[in-house]
């Protein structure tokens, strides 16, 4: 068993086939969407392959070490970032095949019209401890 | 629906029960069980005396509760004055049990799950934490895995190549929490080599036992890998080793060779030699010839790589690399090693860095870092050196 990081991008990613803008769909889709990433979600409880998923707020700030006596720096509050992660979820699963499935499927959320968002989302392994045998 | 009036009866029907001659945690159950009752039918149909009703169901969830619990002990106690079942019967029942856990139709992990819970006796949060799951993920795994087995019937011996994999699969997770996975790998195939007359099960166990007893030297305290030829030979486990040797050498002498008792056989000879630079690599090369017979596996073949590397030079080494495909998981790896030892570091030194990147864990991660920089330095100090004019430093 393996485990993947599944990350959704408010920005930075290549835009989604369906790039209606979420504030512009109705409340039912809207529902329709969550209710979707939700089953997905138990679902993937049921088979044994779920992991964590959580939801970011789309504000981000920078912060830096700004020497020893003085605060940490800040960039303020509304970040000029290219790339925002929106939320993640993690799943275990036995194959990276079957990260690809599982990705391919929460990709399909449906959006506005009720056909899928086609989103991009980035799949990354987690590194993990060794195994008992190396040499 | 009076929930503070239910809640102030709640201690009075306990003491009506507990005064009747229930002891009070059974009364406390009966009076939960009451009140859920109430709770249910109540906003519909109130009773005029409340407590009065309480009481009752109350009393009667306590007489229900010791009736089962009376009729259960009346069955454990005709359980336990039946004989003892006889060993063959036990072991019959056991090796099921290892098949049924390791059943084809199960996915590798829920196999392992399965494993460590009906054979190993570990608790499903114990599993979870061990792989690092929510112990709500482990639960589903299981009862999935247990729903698919119940179907399967079992009027033919299982693959005892499959059982190996999975307890193979057990023992490669290593340890994490405060389950040591290894261990109880061991302990499993152990029992199943008991149970069970057959070379490649001793093969498994005796690779297991000798990689085991090298375990605490393969890492230093800070958590970084130690290379075989670094390890400290004098802190190798030479119970576990003689053990380990001894289950081989009767396996092997059946002649009757699986892939298990050769990578033990190789395992062994690592284990044999009192110095890294005593190893008996050329006989590790013919165990590895043995191994790519018996398995064809890419992997072995990178591994065989290495050991014609120590065996017959770096330049060898490089030429048996040649023939394999270079998106083999620590194929860049292996080459960065043989490009060093060929003395071509400013290669290594690239490969080692390309090698960390595509590491899949960690402390490979950071051990061809290591690599990396190390070789890095050097040549940055040889580059220095030529400027200034001054004598090379010694290379390695």
């Amino acid at each position: 068993m393996a485990k993947y990081l599944l990350l959704k991008h408010y920005r930075g990613a290549p835009d989604p086939v369906n790039n209606v803008p979420m504030d512009q769909w109705t409340p039912e889709e809207i529902s329709a969407h969550m209710r979707y990433m939700h089953d997905f979600a138990a679902r993937l409880e049921g088979t044994g392959e779920f992991v964590d998923a959580q939801a970011l707020a789309p504000e981000g700030t920078f912060v830096r070490y700004d020497g020893e006596g003085r605060p940490p720096v800040t960039d303020g509050p509304f970040v000029e970032t290219k790339d925002l992660i929106a939320g993640w979820m993690v799943i275990d699963v036995d194959s990276h095949e079957r990260a690809v499935e599982l990705a391919g499927e929460l990709s399909a959320a449906p959006g506005a019209g009720g056909r899928p968002i086609h989103e991009w989302l980035e799949l990354r392994p987690f590194l993990t401890a060794p195994p008992t045998i190396t040499e | 629906m009076d929930e503070a009036l239910l809640r102030s009866l709640t201690p009075t029907v306990i003491g009506v029960l507990v005064r009747r001659g229930a002891d009070f945690a059974a009364a406390e159950d009966a009076v939960q069980d009451a009140l859920v009752e109430a709770v249910r039918g109540w906003p519909a149909e109130p009773p005029r005396d409340p407590k009065g009703w309480l009481v009752t169901v109350a009393w009667r969830k306590f007489l229900d509760a010791t009736r089962s619990d009376v009729a259960r002990r009346r069955r454990e106690e005709h359980v336990d004055a039946e004989p003892a079942p006889g060993p063959a019967s036990e072991v019959d029942d056991t090796l099921q049990l290892y098949f049924r856990c390791a059943h084809p139709s199960l996915t590798p992990s829920s196999a392992v799950a399965l494993t460590l819970r009906a054979l190993g006796g570990l608790t499903t949060r114990q599993i979870a934490q061990a792989y690092l799951v929510p112990e709500a993920t482990m639960a589903q795994r299981i009862s999935r895995a247990k729903r698919t087995v119940s179907a399967v019937r079992f009027d033919q011996p299982g693959d005892v190549a499959t059982v190996l994999r999975v307890l193979y699969l057990v023992f490669n997770e290593g340890y994490s929490g405060d389950i040591d996975l290894a261990a109880e790998a061991i302990r499993l195939t152990r029992q199943l080599a008991t149970a069970i007359d057959h070379p490649e099960v001793a093969g498994l166990l005796a690779l297991m036992l000798l990689h085991h007893a090298r375990r605490a030297t393969r890492t230093a305290p800070d958590g970084s890998l130690v290379p075989l030829a670094e390890q400290d030979r004098r802190r190798w486990d030479t119970g576990l080793i003689a053990e380990g040797v001894g289950i081989l050498q009767a396996a092997l002498a059946r002649d009757r060779l699986g892939e298990f008792q050769a990578q033990a056989a190789i395992a062994a000879l690592h284990a044999d030699a009192p110095t890294a630079d005593e190893t008996d690599w050329v006989q590790i090369v013919e165990w590895y010839d043995e191994l790519v017979r018996l398995t064809d596996s890419p992997i072995v073949r990178l591994n065989r790589a290495v050991a014609v590397g120590e065996a017959d030079g770096a330049r060898a080494g490089l030429a048996a690399l040649a023939a394999l495909d270079d998106t083999l998981p620590r194929y860049t790896a292996v080459a960065a090693h043989l490009h060093e030892r060929d003395g071509d570091l400013a290669t290594a030194a690239r490969l080692y860095a390309e090698a960390a990147l595509r590491a899949p864990n960690l402390a490979e991660r950071d051990h061809l870092t290591r690599h990396a920089a190390r070789l890095n330095a050097l040549l940055n100090a040889a580059l220095n050196a030529r400027r200034s004019g001054a004598p090379p430093p010694r290379l390695l």
